[in-house]
């Protein structure tokens, strides 16, 4: 894994350096989920009790796995600019391993998601009622656990998509509407059998569980299913791309 | 001299096309050595194969001493490579992007000495969207340079670039022979090749059609020669028709172009000029060129 440290802290800093990128992917998570909080506490009159769930756990956990995912579609997006502009082909003609480069654009994502995740929390202090209490520490690595299995998916999608033009909403169209189908705000058991089927191979369907499981405050062993689910899904989600992944 | 490459009837397909087919050649240690023909020709498929980004079919290389497709690893921190149409990140800087190849080999070189002697220290900053076309290209051939190779692989290396720059990258190119290092390049200029190359391959649709220096191959396959005399003096011409050697002779107002063939044709010229006392303004021979070469080898022009 020679040179992933400074590939990753050069794409870090690459990243940061395009402005539009990096408020799509922070800024605008950040601000839809203080609008939502400023929605519900408005007037500072105390939150209906068939509201509290919402604000206390479905939007926390539909922010968080936002964030998740804009991470992974901008990973998708890069890698294929990456690719198309023969990138990724002149980084594989150095010594660097392809999991090294890999490997590197998935912990800039990582680290893209925990500190918009950090500043959420703060902002969440400061923009929702303060009755909510937040296993911040459990929660994050939840959504990391989470966003793992995202980016894994990521993977084959980047490995598909034709150009960097189709990348982002291919990867949007693939992933978004996994949110209907993760229980969130619809039971799982109400949904038809073959939305249920769906639901049961998407990781969005365990993270959902994971997450909300970790914000009322269930102890990580009650969701050692969920996150083997997840590790299953990154997993072979890695082996297809794997097998898969063009460099050119 | 060694070899520093050996290919041996090496074939490519992509599906039902054959892109290489039964290529063979050597590149000896610290020339310059070329691979030449249109686009499409195969040369960039082979050389990536030669480098070991790209599997073959059938046939064998080996590259100082290695087998490219089993030692990429090995090979890689004793070859340069530069590709073609290559991109790296817009908003990496130049700096970034040398400390972080650097970073990768055992042995680099200075790298900041490497930026002057390419002419980019004043770029040390810039972000890579914002360099030249001729400054990327250095940039390029830096990064194929900052591990001391033994031996640099450059593709296409002056495509898409002005006259001036490109002239600059020749000597750029000459000063890393200058030091001991074998390059081994493709392109489909062909008086880049006739300027730069020690020795040419010709590739066309797959296939090596001959090689040998840029000289021995237009000496080989056009060897008819033309002495251009600008003279008023029209008594003589006949005198030239009847001279051993020489085929046409045709006047357009006082340019007198007298085609042959063989070595001895300028003497010959000279010899008559001499001795029918020809007043003559001024004189220049024409040779044909490897463009030339490639017309007559393939039947069709290189820009088809």
């Amino acid at each position: 894994m020679r040179g992933l440290w400074k590939l990753t802290w050069l794409e870090i800093k690459i990243f940061v350096r395009e402005p539009l990128g990096f408020i799509g992917s922070v800024l605008v998570p950040l601000l839809v989920f203080i609008g939502m909080g400023r929605l519900f506490s408005a007037g500072g009159k105390p939150t209906p009790p068939e509201l509290s769930t919402a604000v206390g756990v479905e939007i926390p956990v539909l922010g968080a796995l936002l964030i998740s995912m804009s991470a992974v579609l901008s990973l998708i997006t890069i890698i294929a600019i990456y690719r198309e502009g023969g990138i990724l082909k002149r980084l594989r003609a150095t010594p660097l391993r392809p999991v090294t480069i890999l490997t590197a654009h998935v912990l800039v994502k990582l680290l893209l998601t925990a500190f918009t995740l950090a500043l959420m929390g703060l902002a969440g202090r400061r923009y929702y009622p303060a009755t909510l209490h937040v296993p911040a520490i459990s929660f994050a690595l939840a959504l990391l656990a989470a966003t793992v299995s995202l980016l894994a998916i990521g993977f084959v999608v980047a490995s598909l998509v034709p150009t960097a033009r189709f990348a982002q909403p291919a990867g949007g169209l693939l992933l978004y509407p996994l949110i209907g189908v993760s229980g969130l705000f619809v039971p799982f058991q109400k949904l038809p059998g073959v939305l249920q089927a769906i639901g049961a191979v998407s990781p969005l369907t365990y993270a959902v569980s994971l997450l909300r499981g970790i914000l009322l405050g269930d102890s990580w062993m009650a969701h050692a299913g969920d996150l083997a689910a997840l590790a299953a899904i990154s997993a072979a989600c890695a082996a297809i791309s794997s097998r898969v992944f063009r460099w050119e | 001299m060694s070899q520093v490459v050996r290919v041996a009837g090496i074939q490519k397909r992509y599906g039902t096309l054959i892109a290489v087919d039964d290529v063979s050649f050597d590149v000896q240690e610290g020339e310059i050595f070329g691979l030449i023909g249109p686009n499409g020709a195969g040369k960039t498929t082979t050389m990536e194969a030669v480098e070991g980004l790209r599997p073959i079919d059938r046939g064998s290389i080996t590259v100082l001493g290695l087998d490219p497709a089993r030692d990429v690893y090995a090979l890689q921190d004793r070859i340069g490579v530069q590709l073609q149409a290559a991109q790296l990140q817009k908003r990496i800087t130049v700096w970034e992007t040398l400390d972080l190849w650097a970073s990768l080999y055992k042995h680099p070189v200075d790298a900041s000495k490497l930026l002057e002697q390419l002419g980019l220290g004043e770029k040390r900053d810039a972000w890579f969207m914002t360099l030249s076309g001729g400054q990327k290209q250095r940039l390029f051939i830096a990064l194929a340079l900052i591990n001391d190779p033994e031996l640099v692989f450059l593709d296409e290396l002056t495509t898409g670039l002005d006259p001036q720059a490109r002239r600059a990258i020749w000597e750029l190119v000459r000063g890393i022979r200058a030091r001991g290092k074998t390059v081994f390049l493709t392109t489909h200029l062909m008086e880049e090749a006739e300027r730069l190359c020690d020795r040419v391959a010709i590739l066309d649709h797959g296939r090596i059609i001959d090689v040998d220096t840029p000289g021995a191959l237009v000496g080989r396959y056009c060897p008819e020669r033309a002495v251009v005399l600008v003279t008023g003096d029209e008594a003589a011409d006949a005198a030239f028709l009847a001279a051993p050697g020489i085929d046409e002779v045709s006047r357009r107002g006082s340019e007198l172009t007298i085609r042959g063939h063989g070595d001895e044709l300028v003497t010959t010229v000279i010899r008559l000029v001499s001795d029918h006392h020809i007043v003559v303004r001024d004189l220049r021979t024409e040779r044909p060129t490897l463009e030339d070469v490639f017309l007559k080898v393939t039947g069709h022009s290189i820009r088809d």
